[in-house]
């Protein structure tokens, strides 16, 4: 049987870069094709020729075993290819079915759109991936891992052989990301073929059959899961073992920086205790939703502390909103970098001096030359890769932005760091330069809080390690303490209190 | 690189490049345009548009709008009219100050409405601002026409500089006005009040998570534009030497300010644009009219030409950007 889709000797050149070379890939019928490989490997542009926003200039495509070529997007979806892409393709104001029909809707005598039926066919494709969702409902009301199974299903409405998913766990929740899992193999089972792009190891080796490796634009290794460990996968993306994936260092807690008594914030938070000292790093492990991210933002102003007691320094404060929390010597890296994070359509110096104003002014005036101090400084010490400050902060890559986001609050010049979700969707090399710039700053004395998902990346950083769960406090965990492993944490994290 | 160099200036130039070609060729169809006293007639019909056009600025800087800047000219004009006839104050101080006072509290107003009570975008409040004010200034003087200001009042809109030996004069009102856009320039660029309207304009949450006020940022920015509406009134009154209560809802003001700025390279989804593209942007609004009004063409060519450029001038600015984000594309590909 020939594969459902593959590449030979794709080229695909834009000026200055070799985006992909000589690059092939055969994806059969009824297997799921992980794919993996850093920021900038080329899997981006990968998807962009099988999905026709590109057009190679050297190499065939092969669809079925007969060769095709996608002068347009709309060529790739005829030939039965569909992706669901990180940022969905949703309009959040349309019903589910309008959705899911969004570009081929069902039509009745006189032209007319066949609602009844289209809203069958809409639950029919639905509950076969067992979704039960009222599918005249407007999408807004639906989390993303319905929202994704309504992309998925709009594919399955074409008949797609192919389905190419691109980071598809990076905004589900942990039971979402089950729950995908699963729909993933039951497309299988019926013969679909899957191309899973993710950044996410320990998924590719839950779900994949095979597992393809990119590198500078070329085709490293193509293997069947079982002959690949973490470390064969790591060392084939980056081209060199990666010593040590978490730079643990030594920390000498120092005074308590930060207290919370009992704090609620209702509907967030509740009845929240803990100390953060200086000097070291304090993570908070959790399910998605368990309150941790609330946390942060009643340390940084931006929730109502209704109940409780917040200290700084040992003294009861009541930080009023952000700004207040700046002041106050706290900084704050958030989850959602683009949203929350950077001004995309703005310089790269401009972002980097958002929250360092009274550094850069001199009797109220901008210095051009302390911001180009600054922004120079940061760029290179934190190794932006950048030929010029004045570029916009979209331009960079997720890494890149991230480490700007960074260098803001470094800039900030404050003490007290919460850093949430500080690795999301970057790649392995800048995972490592954001470790190693919060061992800077723990060993610079400041006080480290930082919340994340991945529990290897809260172990592997963590002096001491907080578990929240609906809101509250579950366990605290030091980092000598048996129970700072995985399972216990998770434990807590799903529910089993231990006693303190 | 040098080419790409050269490129970029090139694209920053464009508007200005159109300027100038405008003017090659309005002096090519009329002889009575390329003179040093039409010249000045230019600069002295830009002033007032270009005063609406710089508060118009900030506030498209943050991604919102004033749809309520002409009537607010007009409302600052009449508040000076109605001291004068129902309390007889002369005091062009005095008249002056309250014209400022009462535009930058019309702004305040707007800020107030958009950050505090929340309504969801400035064009819903300052739309519902517009015919309020309107409103206002038409029951202040009852709807007449009010004239006879002190000539100290009149001043700015009307007085000439080295006039004299056939020379009209440079126009006051326009010093005036590259005095404030040189004001708004380093508002923009030297403070950090200025970076943080850039911020805003591009990503609101971000900003406010930086630390910064953002409501306090947007109050300001449209009480600049309120102050800036009544600049243009004061002139308004200058230039005409009556107040007329019903000239804000005939006048193309809001609209001649927004295609100041829009022509100028701002942008509607907010963290663009600069003050200089502003002031060439209210130049070609004015070169166009004046030289089809020495042409004989009559106001229905204008609107035409003018609205043919808005559509030009974005155009253009929108391919020029698409090919940047191609190219950046490419090269992160």
């Amino acid at each position: 049987m020939s594969p459902v889709v593959e590449l030979k000797g794709v080229t695909k050149k834009f000026p200055g870069v070799v985006a992909l070379r000589d690059m092939a890939i055969q994806i059969e019928p009824g297997e799921v094709h992980g794919l993996i490989g850093e920021n900038g490997a080329g899997k981006s542009t990968l998807i962009k020729v099988l999905t026709g926003v590109y057009q190679p200039e050297e190499g065939e495509i092969h669809v079925d075993g007969e060769r095709r070529k996608f002068a347009s997007p709309q060529d790739s979806q005829n030939a039965g290819i569909a992706c669901v892409y990180q940022e969905l393709n949703i309009v959040r104001q349309l019903s589910l079915t309008d959705n899911i029909f969004l570009n081929q809707g069902i039509k009745g005598p006189g032209g007319l759109l066949d609602y009844k039926s289209m809203d069958a066919k809409a639950t029919e494709l639905l509950a076969s991936m067992g979704i039960k969702a009222d599918v005249t409902k407007q999408a807004a009301i639906f989390g993303m891992g319905v929202l994704q199974m309504v992309e998925i299903a709009r594919a399955l409405l074409k008949d797609a052989k192919l389905i190419i998913m691109d980071e598809p766990t990076s905004s589900l929740g942990e039971s979402e990301v089950d729950e995908l899992m699963r729909v993933v193999r039951e497309l299988r089972s019926r013969g679909v073929a899957i191309l899973f792009v993710s950044h996410k190891l320990e998924e590719l080796f839950e779900l994949c059959d095979r597992v393809t490796v990119m590198r500078d634009g070329e085709h490293i290794l193509t293997e069947d899961i079982e002959n690949m460990d973490n470390d064969k996968l790591i060392r084939a993306m980056v081209g060199r073992s990666v010593e040590n994936q978490f730079p643990k260092q030594d920390n000498t807690p120092g005074e308590v920086a930060i207290e919370f008594r009992g704090v609620t914030s209702v509907g967030k938070i509740k009845n929240v205790s803990f100390t953060a000292r200086y000097g070291e790093i304090l993570g908070f492990a959790g399910l998605v939703g368990a309150g941790r991210t609330e946390t942060m933002r009643c340390i940084f102003g931006d929730l109502p502390v209704d109940a409780g007691e917040v200290l700084v320094d040992g003294k009861s404060v009541r930080i009023r909103n952000p700004r207040d929390a700046v002041r106050k010597g706290i900084a704050y890296v958030t989850e959602d970098r683009k949203g929350q994070g950077l001004v995309l359509n703005q310089s790269i110096a401009d972002n980097l001096i958002l929250s360092a104003f009274r550094h850069v002014t001199k009797g109220g005036w901008l210095s051009p030359s302390k911001v180009h101090e600054m922004s120079a400084k940061s760029i290179e010490s934190l190794r932006i890769k950048t030929p010029n400050a004045d570029n916009l902060a979209g331009k960079l890559s997720g890494g890149n932005q991230q480490k700007v986001v960074i260098g803001k609050w470094i800039n900030s010049v404050s003490n007290i760091y919460l850093f949430d979700e500080p690795t999301r969707g970057i790649d392995v090399g800048a995972k490592v330069e954001v470790y190693n710039i919060m061992n800077t700053l723990a060993s610079q004395g400041k006080c480290i809080i930082m919340v994340s998902s991945e529990l290897p990346e809260v172990l592997g950083m963590s002096d001491r390690v907080i578990v929240m769960r609906g809101g509250e406090v579950m366990a605290e965990i030091n980092r000598d303490d048996p129970k700072f492993n995985e399972d216990d944490i998770m434990k807590a994290a799903w529910g089993e209190r231990q006693e303190q | 690189m040098n080419n790409k160099r050269a490129k970029a200036i090139l694209g920053k130039l464009a508007p200005l490049l159109a300027l100038v070609i405008l003017i090659v060729i309005m002096s090519l169809l009329t002889p009575q345009f390329p003179t040093v006293n039409n010249g000045m007639n230019i600069l002295r019909q830009t002033a007032v548009n270009g005063f609406l056009a710089a508060g118009m600025l900030l506030t498209l800087i943050t991604a919102g709008i004033d749809l309520s800047v002409g009537t607010n000219a007009i409302l600052s004009a009449c508040a000076m009219a109605f001291l004068m006839v129902s309390f007889g104050w002369t005091n062009p101080f005095v008249l002056l100050l309250v014209a400022l006072i009462v535009g930058t509290l019309v702004g305040v107003v707007n800020g107030v409405l958009l950050t505090k009570l929340k309504l969801p975008h400035p064009f819903v409040s300052t739309l519902g601002m517009k015919y309020v004010l309107a409103g206002l200034a038409l029951y202040l003087l009852a709807t007449r026409t009010i004239s006879g200001f002190d000539p100290g009042v009149t001043l700015l809109g009307s007085a000439d500089l080295f006039k004299g030996n056939g020379f009209n004069g440079l126009p006051v009102s326009f010093l005036a006005m590259l005095g404030l856009f040189a004001l708004v320039h380093l508002l923009l660029n030297r403070t950090s009040l200025g970076r943080a309207i850039y911020a805003v304009g591009g990503n609101p949450e971000a900003t406010r998570l930086s630390g910064i006020n953002t409501d306090n940022v947007l109050i300001f920015v449209y009480a600049a534009a309120g102050f800036c509406s009544a600049l243009a009134g004061i002139v308004i009154v200058g230039r005409s030497g009556v107040a007329n209560p019903s000239a804000g809802m005939s006048g193309n003001y809001e609209t001649d300010a927004i295609a100041a700025c829009i022509i100028g390279g701002a942008s509607f989804t907010g963290g663009k644009g600069t003050i200089w593209g502003t002031l060439i942007g209210a130049l070609i609004i004015s070169v166009i009219r004046n030289g089809l009004t020495l042409l004989n063409a009559q106001s229905d060519v204008q609107f035409m030409v003018i609205g043919a450029v808005i559509i030009v001038a974005v155009f253009v600015d929108v391919r020029r950007n698409a090919a940047e984000e191609k190219r950046r594309r490419l090269a992160a590909a």
